[in-house]
């Protein structure tokens, strides 16, 4: 397995080779710094902890600021953690860049989703609202409907779906191509849809 | 934002002529039969053009025995291997939609210079 970081540019489309639009995200990816090798004996997993997006020196506090310069990194703005990564030859204060990819991978890429603030369950779950426009309902067009039976079990089940907070949460969009790098300017070019919102970071992991 | 036009930049034709809603254009189009590729020419009025970058598409009106044909293309598509401006209109509309309602005669009065 390996991956990389990167920060959602945005959507646009490329042509193919048979001249058919495809539309893609451009993904700003690396270069992040390894700040942290894990190893079974140690930490209990492997694992290879990425930097990416740097910032000041004088912006980190001085905990990170610490770990950072003990991996001889700069400072990064997001750290994540792969388990199990393949390049287990890298040192601590390495460079991991786009070029790991290449034209025709199949990536999963993961991010957080656009916050949509508190929402229905026609919007949220999907559900197909309850009654008509017509024959005398006024308000139960996007309506819940039932959220169980009477007496028994006298209460509402656990987990039962309902209005409430929708998005900001982890997606991953799994199996997507890529169809470009471009490794001077760092960018990746996947097709179809990726999670979040323009400048979201998303972390981008090599599929099988 | 930069680095994402660099990207559309690369898939730009540069060989566009400067055309707007009104001109009548002649589009010249690859159609691939089986393995031969040849040229089909699409001449008409251009209705409308929209979006921006690679996503700029145009919409070409054409009366062919009495039916109006009208065909969207994609602006930077590889698709299409030229485009010739055939004569300059004048109009008062960015999209000529009210052209389909039009007789072919009153489309000439209305974008002709």
């Amino acid at each position: 397995m390996s991956g990389i970081l990167g920060k959602k540019l945005g959507m646009t489309s490329i042509f193919d080779e048979n001249g058919q639009a495809v539309p893609c995200t451009v993904i700003e990816a690396g270069p992040c710094y390894v700040t942290q090798i894990k190893t079974k004996e140690r930490d209990g997993y492997d694992a290879v902890q990425l930097g990416f997006d740097e910032k000041k020196a004088r912006l980190v506090n001085k905990p990170l600021g610490g770990h950072f310069a003990r991996a001889g990194s700069k400072a990064m703005r997001w750290v994540r953690e792969f388990r199990n990564f393949n390049g287990t030859a890298l040192k601590p204060g390495a460079e991991v860049r786009v070029d790991l990819f290449h034209q025709g991978d199949v990536v999963s890429v993961t991010g957080k989703s656009k916050g949509r603030g508190f929402q229905g369950v026609v919007k949220r779950h999907h559900f197909g609202g309850v009654g008509m426009v017509t024959h005398g309902q006024s308000d139960r067009v996007r309506a819940p409907g039932s959220i169980g039976s009477s007496s028994f079990p006298s209460r509402v089940f656990k987990g039962m779906r309902m209005a409430g907070r929708m998005g900001h949460t982890q997606v991953t969009v799994r199996n997507l191509t890529v169809l470009k790098v471009v490794p001077e300017s760092n960018l990746l070019i996947v097709k179809g849809s990726v999670p979040g919102a323009i400048n979201g970071y998303v972390e981008i992991v090599r599929e099988g | 934002m930069d680095k994402l036009k660099l990207v559309e930049a690369t898939q730009l034709k540069k060989d566009i002529p400067e055309f707007k809603s009104g001109d009548t254009i002649n589009v010249h189009v690859r159609v691939v039969e089986g393995d031969k590729e040849r040229i089909q020419q699409f001449q008409g009025v251009v209705v409308s053009r929209r979006g921006a970058g690679v996503n700029t598409t145009i919409t070409v009106r054409k009366v062919s025995d009495g039916v109006g044909v009208e065909r969207i293309f994609p602006l930077h598509s590889p698709r299409i291997a030229r485009i010739e401006l055939v004569k300059e209109g004048r109009v008062r509309r960015a999209k000529l939609y009210y052209l389909r309602k039009l007789a072919s005669k009153a489309v000439t009065q209305k974008t002709s210079v």
